[in-house]
């Protein structure tokens, strides 16, 4: 599996899309830190990025590298190598070299702004660890639907329509449920419905963290409560591993039982 | 004629010198070797217009009644050890200065608000350059008029509202002067109840469990130049007419019930230059009419300016609204509030003419604001894509905001 990871990750970090991807990055966190000096200032703005660009990135480039690569997966296919190793292979691959440039592209001009001084420092971190857990799920979801779909096209309809529904739709459900149900107490649903969904989990979680938890009002203590504390840090990481293992894991059956 | 003129004038100089003289009155001094070893002692012994000099030391005394006009000066901060037991210096008369003590240890109790310093029916009183600690309450004024409450420091360790006291209290108390006071820890850090025609100035009042200053049934009173830094709750201004608050600082009230400023049926203010940053709330608007509000800068609040009903022709002119969550929360769809001439960090309008307004309204209300006054849960949605697409439909064609709430002539740059 390594040398198959290593294989895709080499493969990508010469390609030019991961160089634009670290490019993006990289002039983002300039431009930001140019126009307001203010880290933590920044930080806010960079998660508005974050959690809308990281996952869209994440589905696209999954999808778009494994219909790419098909012909070089087939090849693999005929070598007397396990299934899953091939697909864990590309899948950490892809998902690695994304991450890394996301690390390197926030992580420089931040750094060079004197990140280590200031006490931003813990949120910039947090930042990039849901960063990175949002690039893994969503490239993970894009591998399962490419998987599950020979005609390309339809495959990018559904990961297209899949960051459409995470980043949107369900946002809009959840805001009609909460209205259609206000005469409800409605705090445990709320975060019942929050931790089912990664955008939202990683949007809430940062949002917490940067305190602007006092503008949520009671719901707020609830969610305060919850996430405030360390133990509500340790659950929600521990649901992105999971909204993180469980597409791995279909990955893994799904490449075994497949007929190519 | 000449002589006659010089004869008056020796007369006048007479009448100055024997008058200062009478005025000034002796001097007694006060410490714990001397022959006057106590402050109880020393009052005793006064007469009308004396000065009780009082030396360093630790004086265990309380119930003090000042009851007649004097002076007491401490030098090098003594100390008054009120141990608890109940008030400690309580003037009665007149013509009262208190000057240079420290003062602590004042009595709690449940059913009477013991002071560090009560003034009763009296009038022109000075109490100035005191510092208390461990209090119950710091500085009463009781029906007491004319007076100057000056650079005073007030340090308070309350922990719960039910047994604490406020730092400095205006009961029926009209044309004081509270000015360069610094207040922390105490329930509110200033109280005014039923006082007109009071000025404060320059005081600092911060990390008090409710409001770092409290107005109730107080009419024309001014406070300008004040910092209100972390209390419980903020500033309360209520029940109040002719208020003027100008260049005051609201900061860093956050929290879940926490405002900057709350103003409860206040009519005919002015609300001038004074900044709101990182509170909760920045102004908490409720049945207050007529108000001015020029040139205030608000600040990375969360909402700027809450309008919670029943608010009718306030002007908001010269304004910057920078950074905030929320710039207006509104829950009617009535207006007739006036916003002119401000700046909005989040206009996103364009100036052709450059003559440095807006060609395009600028709409304050978002729909998002809207849908949390209705339904406050769904302030978890906070900064999600899908509450940015909607409130960008809202902005292009208003349907649930009032649709006359807006700043025809928003400013391209901020005020200065």
């Amino acid at each position: 599996m390594l040398k198959i990871l290593k294989y895709s990750f080499y493969d990508l970090m010469r390609s030019r899309w991961s160089y634009v991807y670290f490019l993006f990055y990289l002039a983002l966190g300039f431009v930001l830190l140019f126009l307001n000096n203010d880290l933590s200032k920044a930080v806010i703005t960079l998660m508005n990025v974050i959690i809308v660009l990281v996952p869209l990135i994440g589905t696209i480039f999954g999808v778009m590298y494994f219909y790419n690569s098909k012909e070089f997966t087939e090849l693999l296919l005929a070598q007397p190598l396990r299934r899953s190793t091939i697909f864990l292979g590309q899948y950490f691959g892809v998902a690695g070299s994304l991450t890394l440039s996301l690390f390197l592209g926030l992580g420089v001009p931040f750094v060079l702004y004197g990140l280590f001084k200031s006490d931003a420092i813990f949120n910039f971190t947090l930042l990039l660890v849901t960063g990175a857990f949002l690039t893994f799920i969503f490239t993970a979801l894009a591998f399962n639907i490419a998987l599950s779909n020979e005609n390309r096209i339809k495959g990018f309809g559904y990961a297209v329509l899949l960051w459409l529904f995470l980043a949107v739709i369900y946002d809009g459900l959840f805001l009609l449920s909460l209205i259609v149900f206000e005469e409800y107490p409605l705090d445990k649903f709320s975060l019942a419905a929050t931790m089912c969904n990664p955008i939202d989990l990683s949007r809430t979680l940062i949002l917490l963290k940067l305190d602007i938890s006092a503008l949520l009002g009671y719901t707020g203590a609830v969610f305060k409560k919850f996430f405030g504390t360390d133990f509500g840090l340790l659950i929600s990481l521990v649901v992105l591993l999971f909204w993180t293992i469980l597409p791995i894991w279909r990955l893994a059956i799904k490449s075994k039982r497949k007929d190519f | 004629m000449n002589q006659i003129l010089s004869h008056s004038k020796l007369l006048v100089f007479l009448i100055l010198i024997g008058g200062s003289q009478f005025l000034m009155g002796r001097t007694i001094t006060i410490c714990s070797t001397c022959k006057v070893s106590s402050i109880k002692q020393g009052i005793a012994m006064a007469v009308e217009y004396d000065t009780l000099l009082i030396k360093k030391g630790t004086y265990k005394e309380y119930n003090i009644v000042i009851d007649k006009p004097l002076t007491l000066l401490g030098e090098d901060y003594p100390v008054i050890d009120g141990e608890e037991k109940g008030e400690i210096i309580t003037i009665v008369s007149d013509n009262v200065t208190v000057d240079g003590l420290f003062i602590i240890n004042v009595g709690t109790s449940y059913t009477t608000d013991y002071a560090a310093v009560r003034v009763v029916k009296s009038e022109n009183f000075l109490i100035q350059h005191l510092v208390l600690e461990k209090l119950f309450f710091g500085i009463y004024l009781e029906k007491s008029n004319k007076g100057k409450v000056y650079h005073n420091k007030i340090i308070g360790d309350a922990v719960d509202e039910y047994n604490s006291g406020n730092g400095i209290q205006l009961w029926y108390s009209h044309h004081v002067q509270v000015d360069r006071n610094i207040v922390q820890g105490t329930r509110d850090g200033i109280y005014l109840e039923f006082s007109d025609n009071v000025t404060i100035n320059n005081n600092r009042s911060s990390d008090n469990i409710r409001y770092g200053l409290h107005f109730m049934f107080s009419n024309d009173d001014i406070y300008t130049n004040n910092t209100f830094e972390n209390n419980g709750a903020g500033v309360a201004v209520m029940f109040s007419k002719n208020i003027r608050m100008q260049n005051n600082t609201f900061r860093k009230n956050w929290g879940t019930a926490s405002f900057g400023m709350l103003l409860k049926e206040i009519n005919d203010a002015e609300i001038i230059g004074n900044t709101f940053e990182e509170n909760t709330i920045g102004i908490n608007i409720e049945g207050s009419n007529r108000i001015n509000y020029k040139g205030n800068d608000f600040i990375n609040n969360g909402w700027a300016v809450k309008v919670r009903g029943a608010c009718y022709t306030n002007t908001f002119k010269n304004n910057n609204f920078l950074y905030n969550s929320f710039d207006i929360s509104y829950n009617s769809k009535v207006n007739d509030n006036v916003f002119e001439q401000n700046y909005w960090s989040s206009y996103t309008g364009y100036d052709l003419d450059k003559n440095g307004i807006g060609d395009v309204p600028y709409r304050p209300v978002k729909l998002f604001s809207y849908i949390v006054n209705r339904t406050p849960e769904t302030i978890v949605l906070l900064r999600s894509l899908f509450m940015d697409i909607i409130d960008f439909s809202e902005k292009v064609s208003p349907v649930f905001t009032p649709d006359n709430l807006m700043d025809s002539n928003p400013l391209m740059r901020k005020v200065k």
